[in-house]
């Protein structure tokens, strides 16, 4: 049946397809629906895992039970996963093993701008990447294939572009994989020395092995028919490449194998064309194994390193003609996300930026903190560095401590702020961590997580204890505030602050768009009392704006929180009677 | 047959990944080669969206860029303006009238242009501006104005109503059929 699939629904849809049984990832954008849409098949066994470290060991585990399983992630989440990673190129599997890795140029949603291919050489494995659904559901079954032949995981990577759009798959029923018996192993399976200098050098000749079929494999094409033009290029760049380039103005290579790249195929490839041009995104991994090959290439010199390319990119740097528009002259305003009206965030925020507290931030909704005007932010690094490194911030200079905080969200926690705060109580810094608790993952896209009571199905499953657990990793004083009670947001911070021990503060209200969440009528300004001190306007709310020289209240967004009508001072902003 | 591009451009939140839903599923089923290519994440936080549908014999490249759009379907005025550039010369721009302020407005740092739209026209960029909030809320609700805008839009596309309120039927939940059924009659017209 034909039908039009995201990306990453026709990596679901592969998935089903290829028998797998077991999926475990963490979300991160552009990845998450991969397993947002795995889930939807019955027969996948799937689970949100608290990081992606957990992911891959799940599926490892599963692996080694003899079942085909997956893992995905994105760019980012293959650093946690990177310790398993390393090692599996080593034990290789039982049933196949494919991790799924998205990369972000451009970074639409990421903190860096990382190109994934350079894990595949360091660890060894072989990587794919499709460059449309049609691809990118065929590709896993071919990885999984690879997986079991060539006993290795398989890295799976795509980007933002080929995970985001849609086109046309066409789809398959199931096929039942029968599970590998399992069998006690130890020379695969136990990596102690002993047995792990035996295998280092079954990877190296397992890259051999995988080079020959690098040479042949239908993952790499070449297509048109020119003698003067070659363009080496993958993933989405195929597709902006064919945008510009008809069959008789350029041959192509695509590259569907990263690693290990073809040599003899290039060679060839190379010698039937005047001029050799790599066009990739990122990292010039491609045109650096062209060079070490000797070749004559243009690659990094003409195109960007940073970024995403495009269509129109690549036809001004091979000097083919655009297309005219009419540009409007003016200057427009911005937008740029904000956080929602009637976000659980915001309260706090406001109170620590009142109190002209240092914030080291986390990876979440509530990274929009470092906005204006709330500017309540002081770093973003990855995910957990908010508790780890308040208490270096503290450690260096003890007098921090009293102006200084860590906010991590609790999908955030859960993932990998548990052992940071664990280290504030072991190694004795008087940090205080606020846990903003708004009981879902929600940037990606309200995933269930294990503090919210759901698994991915959306069934109730075992509710982690957030002020159980931050007592049993050594923390004695741990409290709760409502986000939008303003005045005990404040006692609370400066409380924490100034007591002489570690300490948590939960902030603690459902994220304001969970279906279960009931909002107030909305909230309207009493012209008559408002002075126009502005004072509302500090929270960045997109409910609130000024007109007409008065406060006004737009009642289509505004969830009645009442955290502005608290702010007011002359008691301006009311409930509708 | 040459590729038709069109681009639904928002603010986060008016629904502009059920217009593109919908309008990919009739396109598929006539026939055509389609990509939809959308974001997800951080931009869908009130922020500037964009989504861009393509069909044809053979559609490569998911995105669009500037002069390349036949048809850009703005749900606010401002991102029309943001997004004019992108309309190839000859092509379209539908867009609702409505003014959503974006954050630097609404905190006094900039100013909302104003006759923003008629700058448009004078620079000679063919524009159909009209109300959809209105129609929607007569159709039932505020957020129905998607489905006007996507009425408008297959007037010029010359795809039949009939198409588009199965596909209604196939993409939206049973009890907002009716209600979108009238949006769309509302923004398709006689």
């Amino acid at each position: 049946m034909k039908k039009l699939m995201l990306g990453n629904e026709a990596i679901a849809r592969g998935l089903y397809e290829a028998g797998v049984s077991v999926v475990s990832s963490y979300p991160g954008t552009p990845s998450t629906e991969i397993t947002e849409f795995s889930a939807k098949y019955d027969e996948l066994r799937c689970e949100w895992a608290p990081n992606e470290k957990v992911a891959t060991e799940v599926a490892f585990g599963a692996s080694l039970a003899g079942h085909r399983a997956a893992c995905a992630m994105k760019h980012v989440g293959l650093n946690v996963a990177a310790d398993p990673l390393f090692t599996l190129s080593y034990t290789g599997v039982r049933g196949g093993l494919v991790i799924f890795v998205a990369d972000d140029p451009a970074m639409h949603s990421s903190q860096n701008e990382q190109d994934s291919r350079n894990y595949a050489i360091a660890s060894k494995v072989p990587m794919v990447e499709p460059s449309d659904s049609a691809e990118a559901r065929d590709y896993v079954k071919i990885a999984f294939d690879l997986s079991e032949k060539y006993d290795t995981p398989v890295l799976y990577r795509i980007c933002t572009r080929t995970a985001h759009s849609q086109s046309i798959v066409d789809t398959a029923d199931r096929v039942e994989k029968a599970p590998v018996p399992y069998e006690k192993q130890p020379a695969k399976y136990i990596m102690m020395p002993g047995y792990a200098k035996l295998k280092h050098p079954v990877v190296e000749a397992r890259t051999d092995a995988l080079a020959d079929y690098a040479e042949t494999t239908p993952l790499n094409r070449v297509e048109g028919d020119s003698a003067e033009l070659g363009i080496i290029t993958s993933g989405i760049c195929y597709q902006y490449v064919k945008e510009i380039f008809g069959e008789k103005d350029a041959k192509i290579l695509k590259i569907g194998l990263h690693n290990p790249l073809p040599s003899k195929l290039i060679l060839d490839f190379a010698a039937s064309v005047k001029r050799l041009v790599v066009i990739e995104e990122l990292d010039g991994i491609i045109e650096r194994h062209c060079k070490t090959l000797g070749l004559k290439v243009e690659g990094h010199d003409l195109f960007p390193k940073v970024g995403e390319y495009s269509q129109q990119l690549i036809a001004q740097k091979m000097e083919r003609p655009l297309p005219g528009y009419i540009a409007p002259s003016a200057d427009l305003p911005a937008r740029p996300p904000v956080m929602c009206s009637g976000c659980p965030h915001r309260g706090l925020f406001y109170t620590l930026a009142k109190n002209k507290v240092t914030v080291l931030g986390d990876i979440g909704c509530y990274t929009l903190g470092a906005q204006k005007p709330l500017n309540a932010i002081d770093s973003v690094l990855c995910m957990g560095a908010s508790v780890s490194g308040l208490h270096g911030f503290n450690k260096a200079d003890p007098s921090n401590a009293s102006h200084t905080v860590a906010v991590i969200g609790d999908s955030t926690f859960m993932h990998s702020g548990m052992t940071g705060l664990c280290n504030i109580a072991y190694n004795g810094t008087n940090s205080t961590v606020i846990i903003l608790d708004n009981s879902i993952t929600g940037m990606t896209g309200h995933q269930q997580n294990p503090t919210t009571g759901y698994n991915i199905k959306g069934d109730p499953a075992t509710k982690i204890d957030l002020e159980a657990l931050c007592h049993a990793l050594g923390i004695e004083r741990v409290r709760v505030v409502d986000p939008y009670d303003l005045d005990a947001c404040d006692k609370a911070i400066k409380e924490e602050l100034a007591v002489d021990e570690p300490s948590v503060i939960i902030s603690r209200r459902p994220c304001v768009l969970l279906k279960y969440v009931k909002t107030n009528p909305p909230l309207h300004v009493d012209a008559d009392k408002c002075r126009a001190c502005k004072r509302c306007m500090k929270l960045g709310c997109p409910s609130l704006s000024f007109r007409d020289g008065k406060a006004h209240v737009d009642s289509t967004l505004c969830t009645g929180c009442g955290v502005c009508a608290q702010l007011c001072a002359f008691d301006a902003i009311c409930a509708d009677k | 047959m040459k590729t038709t591009n069109i681009m639904i451009v928002g603010v986060g939140g008016q629904g502009t990944l059920l217009a593109s839903k919908l309008l990919g599923h009739i396109l598929v089923d006539m026939g055509y080669d389609v990509k939809v290519s959308e974001l997800h994440g951080m931009s869908q936080r009130g922020g500037s969206v964009v989504t861009y549908v393509k069909f044809g014999d053979k559609v490569f490249s998911p995105v669009i860029e500037a002069g390349e759009a036949d048809y850009i379907i703005s749900f606010e005025k401002l991102e029309a303006a943001r997004w004019a550039h992108c309309l190839a010369v000859g092509g379209k721009l539908i867009t609702n009238t409505q003014q959503i302020d974006p954050m630097p407005v609404t905190s006094g740092a900039a100013e909302y242009p104003v006759n923003v739209l008629d700058e448009l026209s004078s620079l000679g960029i063919d524009v159909d501006a009209f109300d959809a909030l209105t129609p929607a809320l007569e159709a039932g609700s505020s957020k129905a104005v998607n489905i006007v805008l996507m009425g408008r839009l297959a007037r010029y596309l010359g795809i039949s109503a009939d198409k588009w309120y199965a596909a209604i039927e196939q993409t939206v939940a049973p009890r907002f059929v009716e209600m979108n059924r009238r949006a769309f009659a509302l923004g398709y017209g006689d």
